[in-house]
C-alpha cells in the first residue's frame, strides 16, 4: 500500500431498496474517500441514507436493500461482491464500526467479557482465552473504565449510557482495525458524556492511526471532529470538502440552510433560520435535484439532475446555482 | 435471595391450603361414595359400619381438619376402593406419566427450538414457510386422534411401533423407566410424539416470533460488524436471547402435561396416572382424588420456582430477590 493511498475509496456506490412500492434509492452514487488518520464527517438528516452507506461498506445491509453498483475500495480491494467469509473476516478486525444506542448494541444476557472475547477470537482463534482476556481489559482500560477487571464480568445492565458506550468503542478498537464507522456514536448520550465520548475516540484514532468516519446530524460535532466532510441529501452526497471550507463556505444551499439552522450567540434574538418542507420520501423523489421544493435558489433548470462537480480544487457540489461562489471564487 | 425463598415458600403453603378447601369440597359436592363402595344387598347396620370406618359420618370440617392434620405428617389418607394408602397408589404410576410427559417435552424443544429458528431466519423461504403450515396443523388436529393415525400408521401398516403398554423396563433407584431399553424406547416413541405435538406446534411458533424479534436488534447487527461466524451469532446471540418464553410455556405445558396427559395414555393403554385418576373419580375414591389433586398443585407450583430459578440463569437482569413472585 502506497503511502499516500486512502484506506476506503467508495466510488458512485448505489445501494437499493426493493419494497413492494417501488425501489428506494436510499444511497444514490456516493464517492468519497478517507486517508488514513482522516477523520470524515458524514453529515445529513434522518433519512439522508448516511447508516445505510455506513453498513454498505462493511456488507451488512439488511434484505431488501442490497448494494446495487459502485465500488468500495478499501485498501484496493473491492468490497461489493466480496465473498460473505472475506466481508466478515474484514468486519470487526480491519473495518470496524459503533453504533448509535449504546443501550442496544451490547447483547443483554452475554458478559461484557465474553462479547469482547469473541470478538478477538473470531478473526485469531488461536488466540487462548487468557491472552484475550488481557486484551479486553486493556482495551477497557484505554477507553477510560475504571477497574477494567471486575467489569470484565459485569453484564451490559450493570453500566451507564456512556460505559456501555465507552464498551462498545472498546470492542470496536480490539483488533486495532484500519478504518472505524461510527453511526452517531454520540446522538443517544448526555452531551457532557457526549464531549467525552468525542474526546476519546479522536484520541484513539489519533493513536492507532485508524481512519474515521463520523456518521452524524450534528453540525457542530463534525466542527470540532472532522477533517473533511460530506453533506448527504436523499442518498446524494451534495457537497464536500474540508471542514473548514464547507462549514465556512457553504456553495450548496442545503448546507448554508443546515449551518443557518444551528442556533448561533451572534444572532441572538432573532427567529431561528430554518429550512422550510420536509425530508422528501425517498420514494418519491423531486426529479433533478432532489433539494429543489425546499430550495430559494431554485430555477426551472434544477429539474435536470446536477452532475458533481469541483467548483474549488478538493471540493464537490452538485448544484447548479450555488450560493456564495463569487465569495469564493474572490 | 434467602427473603425471596422464605416468601415464596409461604406464597406455596397458602396456595396449597385454599387448594386443599377447594379439592375437599369439590370432592364432597359429588356425591356419597359409600352407594358405590357397599354391596348393593348390605343392611343399614352394615353401611353405617363403613361409614364410621372410612370417617364419612363426622361432619365435613371435621373430615377436612382430620385430613389436614393427616396431610401434615405427609398421610394423604387410603384409597376405599384398594386399601392402600392413596399416596403409594398415585406414586406407582407417576413414574411412567413423568416418564412420559418429560419425553414428550424434550421432543417439543430439540425439535422446536431448531425448527422455529430457522423459520425465524428465513421467513419467506419454503422451508420457513413449510414449517409455519406444519405448525398449524399440530395445533388443531385434536390429540386423540393423531394418536389413533399414528396407530393406525405405524403399529398396524407398518407394524415398525408397539401401540399399547410400557414395553420392557429397567429399574434406577427403585423406579421403572421404559427409555433405558430399547423395547421401552419403542414403546414410549407414538405415546410421546403425540404428546409431543401440540407442544413442538407451540415452541416452533415462540422460537420464531422470538428470532424474528431478535435479528432486528442492534446487538445482533453488531455481532455480525464484530465479524462473528452467522453459527455464533445464531446460536449464541439469538439464542440466548429466545429462550424466556419458551421455558415460560414449557413450564406450564409440563405441569399441564403430567397432570392430564389422560387422553394419550389411554389411547396407548399408558400405565400412568392418567388412567388412576379417571378410575378413582368413577369410583368417587376421594381419598385419591384429593390427593392426586394435591400432588399436582404441588407440583405446578416447584414447576414454577424452577421457571423462576431458570430465568435468573438465563436473564442477568432478572434478580429474584426484586421480584414479586
Amino acid at each position: 500500500m502506497r503511502p499516500n493511498q486512502p484506506v476506503l475509496a467508495v466510488e458512485s456506490l448505489r445501494t437499493h431498496f426493493d419494497t413492494r412500492a417501488g425501489v428506494l434509492k436510499a444511497v444514490d452514487d456516493v464517492s468519497f474517500q478517507v486517508a488514513p488518520g482522516q477523520v470524515l464527517g458524514l453529515v445529513g438528516e434522518s433519512g439522508s441514507g448516511k447508516t445505510v452507506t455506513g453498513f454498505s461498506i462493511i456488507g451488512l445491509v439488511d434484505p431488501p436493500g442490497r448494494v446495487a453498483g459502485g465500488k468500495v475500495l478499501f485498501k484496493g480491494e473491492d468490497l461489493v461482491g466480496a465473498s460473505e467469509e472475506r466481508l466478515r473476516g474484514l468486519r470487526g478486525d480491519r473495518v470496524a464500526m459503533i453504533f448509535q444506542d449504546p443501550m442496544m448494541t451490547l447483547n443483554p444476557v452475554l458478559r461484557v467479557d465474553t462479547q469482547m472475547i469473541e470478538a478477538i477470537q473470531a478473526h485469531d482463534p488461536k488466540v487462548d482465552r487468557k491472552a484475550a482476556l488481557i486484551r479486553a481489559r486493556d482495551a477497557l482500560g484505554r477507553v477510560g473504565i475504571p477497574s477494567p477487571d471486575e467489569r470484565l464480568k459485569a453484564y451490559p445492565h450493570q453500566f451507564s449510557g456512556g460505559m456501555r458506550q465507552r464498551v462498545a468503542i472498546a470492542i470496536a478498537l480490539l483488533n486495532k482495525p484500519d478504518l472505524i464507522i461510527a453511526d452517531e456514536p454520540t446522538t443517544a448520550l448526555d452531551v457532557t458524556i457526549q464531549g467525552q465520548i468525542l474526546y476519546e475516540v479522536q484520541k484513539l484514532c489519533r493513536e492507532t492511526g485508524a481512519a474515521l468516519i463520523w456518521i452524524t446530524h450534528d453540525l457542530s460535532v463534525v466542527a470540532g471532529l472532522a477533517d473533511a466532510v460530506c453533506v448527504m441529501y436523499a442518498g446524494r452526497i451534495v457537497e464536500s470538502g474540508s471542514v473548514d471550507d464547507v462549514l465556512d463556505r457553504p456553495m450548496h444551499p442545503y448546507t448554508a440552510g443546515l449551518i443557518g439552522s444551528v442556533p448561533s450567540r451572534n444572532r441572538r434574538g432573532s427567529k431561528l433560520a430554518q429550512i422550510p418542507g420536509m425530508t422528501p420520501s425517498l420514494l418519491n423523489l423531486p426529479q433533478g435535484c432532489a433539494f429543489r421544493t425546499r430550495c430559494s435558489h431554485a430555477q426551472p433548470g434544477c429539474a435536470v439532475e446536477p452532475p458533481i462537480t469541483q467548483p474549488v480544487p478538493g471540493r464537490t457540489l452538485r448544484c447548479f446555482h450555488p450560493v456564495g461562489l463569487a465569495h469564493a471564487h474572490a | 435471595m434467602l427473603v425471596y425463598l422464605i416468601r415464596r415458600l409461604l406464597q406455596s403453603a397458602v396456595v396449597l391450603l385454599v387448594m386443599s378447601m377447594l379439592v375437599f369440597l369439590g370432592v364432597f359436592a359429588i356425591g356419597d361414595p359409600i352407594e358405590i363402595l357397599i354391596n348393593p344387598q348390605a343392611d343399614q347396620a352394615e353401611i353405617a359400619r363403613a361409614r364410621n370406618a372410612l370417617g364419612l359420618d363426622l361432619p365435613l370440617w371435621e373430615q377436612y381438619a382430620r385430613f389436614l392434620v393427616n396431610a401434615a405428617t405427609g398421610d394423604l389418607g387410603r384409597s376405599f376402593v384398594h386399601n392402600i394408602p392413596a399416596i403409594d397408589l398415585i406414586f406407582q404410576r407417576m413414574p411412567a406419566t413423568l416418564e412420559l410427559a418429560i419425553t414428550a417435552t424434550l421432543m417439543g424443544v430439540v425439535l422446536g427450538v431448531p425448527l422455529g429458528m430457522w423459520a425465524g431466519l428465513k421467513p419467506n423461504s419454503m422451508v420457513g414457510k413449510s414449517i409455519m403450515a406444519g405448525s398449524i396443523l399440530g395445533f388443531s388436529l385434536p390429540t386423540f386422534w393423531v394418536g389413533l393415525m399414528l396407530i393406525m400408521i405405524f403399529a398396524v401398516q407398518l407394524g415398525w411401533l408397539p401401540s399399547t403398554g410400557r414395553g420392557e423396563t429397567r429399574s434406577v433407584l427403585g423406579i421403572q423407566l421404559s427409555i433405558l431399553t430399547l423395547d421401552g424406547l419403542s414403546h414410549i416413541a407414538l405415546p410421546a410424539l403425540n404428546l409431543a405435538l401440540f407442544k413442538l406446534s407451540l415452541v416452533i411458533r415462540l422460537a420464531r416470533a422470538g428470532t424474528r424479534e431478535a435479528v432486528l436488534q442492534d446487538y445482533v447487527k453488531f455481532a455480525r460488524a464484530k465479524g462473528l461466524a452467522q453459527k455464533r451469532v445464531v446460536w449464541v446471540h439469538v439464542f440466548k436471547n429466545i429462550l424466556i418464553p419458551i421455558v415460560t410455556v414449557l413450564g406450564l405445558e409440563l405441569g399441564t402435561t403430567i397432570a392430564f396427559a389422560v387422553v394419550t395414555e389411554t389411547i396407548f393403554a399408558w400405565p400412568g396416572m392418567g388412567k388412576l385418576i379417571i378410575d378413582s373419580i368413577n369410583l368417587l375414591d376421594r381419598p385419591v382424588v384429593v390427593a392426586y389433586l394435591m400432588i399436582i398443585v404441588f407440583m405446578f407450583i416447584f414447576i414454577n420456582f424452577a421457571v423462576d430459578l431458570v430465568y435468573s440463569v438465563l436473564d442477568p437482569r432478572v434478580r429474584l430477590s426484586d421480584a414479586k413472585a
